[in-house]
């Protein structure tokens, strides 16, 4: 067993977890934060997305003890004008890769704020990339949605990013 | 998953010290480990962290080159402003694979030593040499539509999935690697293995061997490069077949070429023969077309994976014409 501590939407939580225990059943499973979905548990569908001192990763291929005092951000911890987008655009419908969707849309936002190219970027070399649908779908492909929710989704992402952030 | 004992690494002296313990695994971003002790196809006893190693830097070298510490992210390497105007094909490379949240996990030193996508590898239940030695290939005569066209061999057909590696290929990048014995450098071409008859062995790595960093030489034609993926869907998915190209073209003549394939073989495939067609040719058609036919014609395919032959050739060339449509506009 290994004792850690992380920082959980904001405050300090202690944790007592084997090594094998990934960070997305330490989040669910001790600390009761379900918000953060399990869908494939093998890095392919990005339910379990949450932030990391603002990066996005998926929590199902994270060790709990590889992120020990680092700062961890879920959906319990969001509150973003893009969650009002997601239900103006009928982002949604059975709501499970949502959370996923959301953080992984912030995390991706900022990443576009720093100026980072995708693989739908002509020139990756350019310092200004504009926020496409393409290039939305292509930054956010990392997130499937079962119910086919896309457009939805992009419209979201779209109007959040295009209003003052 | 199988219980193991966990241990942090703060300095490489320390890491490659652990990783002489019989079982010890290094742990970079986990996007491969991970997922391959949950379906207990890696069973370690010891598993080291080594993402707190002071190798996290990208650092220019005094010929012109560039070092990339074998712990920086591969999304932090793709948006590096030298990678971007000097390689863009390693940008490139590197944004065609996995996804946003991977490539912020993912470690360059592990992208590189990534296990092969071939389902029957990740399938307990089949027969794979790779994963157990000598109990056969079911790819082979199975599902093989994924599979290697190049350098296979009757025990194994797998194919390396990283499209970084591709990139890295292309750009003739050296591997450094640290162990207790000290300090080596191979050519990232050949270090991965044909599989011949022990594809268990899969890179030049020993055991003990930690790589700490990635070089890549100064090459100028490299900052007209591209990489070009097809696959399955476009985003999120591994390649059925990958370019990387870099060119330079003086008067109308081709003087630098530089040309490897992903998808179809057990190593991003260098493709020497193209690039002897390419050297001191027009730059037209013709010659790309001539190229693509060069490197295919010792291409073997399997029952499924046969489409793969036109496929690189039509990538090659289409490759190949956009370096030189972009390079006449310039
Ligand atoms: C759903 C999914 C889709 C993907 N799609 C793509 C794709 O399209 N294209 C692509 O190229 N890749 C793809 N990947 C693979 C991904 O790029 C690799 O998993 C990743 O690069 C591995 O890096 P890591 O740091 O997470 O490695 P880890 O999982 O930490 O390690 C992998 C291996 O390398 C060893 N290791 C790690 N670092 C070192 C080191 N410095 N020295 C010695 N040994 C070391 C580990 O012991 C382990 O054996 C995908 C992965 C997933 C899960
Ligand atoms: S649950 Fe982590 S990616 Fe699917
Ligand atoms: S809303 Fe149902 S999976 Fe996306």
């Amino acid at each position: 067993m290994a004792d850690i501590r992380m920082r959980v939407n904001g405050s300090i939580e202690k944790l007592d977890v084997e090594p094998r225990v990934s960070l997305l059943d330490a989040l669910r499973e001790h600390l009761g934060l379900t918000g953060t979905k399990k869908g494939c548990d093998q890095g392919a569908c990005g339910a379990c997305t949450v932030l990391v001192d603002g990066e996005r990763i998926s929590s199902c291929l994270a060790l709990a003890v590889q992120y020990a005092d680092r700062d961890i951000t879920t959906i319990e911890g969001v509150s973003d004008p893009l969650q009002e987008s997601f239900v103006r655009h009928d982002g949604l419908q059975c709501g499970y890769c949502t959370p996923g969707q959301i953080c992984s849309a912030l995390g991706m936002l900022a990443e576009h704020a720093a100026g980072m190219a995708s693989a739908v970027t002509e020139h990756v070399a350019d310092e200004e990339i504009e926020l496409t649908a393409e290039e939305i779908r292509e930054r956010m492909s990392g997130n499937l949605c079962r119910c086919g929710s896309y457009n939805g989704i992009v419209a979201a992402i779209q109007e959040s990013a295009g209003s003052a952030r | 998953m199988k219980d193991f004992a966990y241990l942090t690494a703060h300095d490489v002296p320390t890491a490659v010290r652990a990783i002489t313990t019989p079982g010890a695994k290094f742990l970079g971003g986990g996007t491969n480990l991970v997922d391959l002790m949950r379906q207990n196809i890696e069973r370690p006893d010891t598993v080291i962290d080594i993402t707190q190693l002071p190798l996290d830097q990208i650092e220019e070298l005094p010929d012109g080159g560039l070092r990339i510490g074998a712990m920086v992210r591969n999304s932090r390497l793709a948006a590096h402003r030298l990678i971007r105007t000097r390689y863009p094909v390693l940008a490139q490379a590197i944004l065609a694979g996995a996804s946003g949240q991977l490539r912020n996990m993912a470690t360059v030193g592990g992208n590189v030593l990534q296990r092969t996508r071939c389902p029957y590898f990740a399938d307990l239940a089949a027969r794979c040499n790779k994963r157990e030695q000598g109990s056969g290939c079911d790819a082979i005569g199975g599902f093989n539509r994924n599979a290697a066209i190049f350098g296979a061999s009757e025990h194994c057909v797998a194919t390396h999935p990283s499209d970084m590696c591709v990139a890295l290929a292309a750009l003739d990048a050296i591997i450094e690697l640290e162990s207790v014995r000290g300090t080596r450098r191979l050519p990232l071409v050949g270090f991965h293995m044909l599989p011949g008859d022990s594809p268990q062995h899969e890179t030049a790595i020993a055991p003990d061997e930690l790589i700490t960093a990635i070089e890549l030489p100064d090459l100028p034609a490299a900052a007209r490069s591209r990489y070009r993926k097809v696959r399955d869907r476009s985003s999120y998915a591994f390649a059925l077949v990958s370019v990387a190209a870099a060119t330079e073209v003086r008067n109308g003549v081709i003087t630098e070429a530089r040309l490897a394939l992903g998808g179809v073989a057990a190593r991003p495939w260098r493709a020497h023969e193209a690039e002897r067609v390419l050297l001191g040719a027009p730059a037209t058609e013709d010659s790309f077309l001539r190229a693509a036919e060069a490197e295919l014609t010792a291409a073997v395919p399997l029952s499924q994976n046969g489409f793969k032959i036109e496929l690189a050739k039509r990538a090659i060339t289409a490759t190949l014409r956009q370096l030189h449509v972009e390079g006449s506009a310039a």
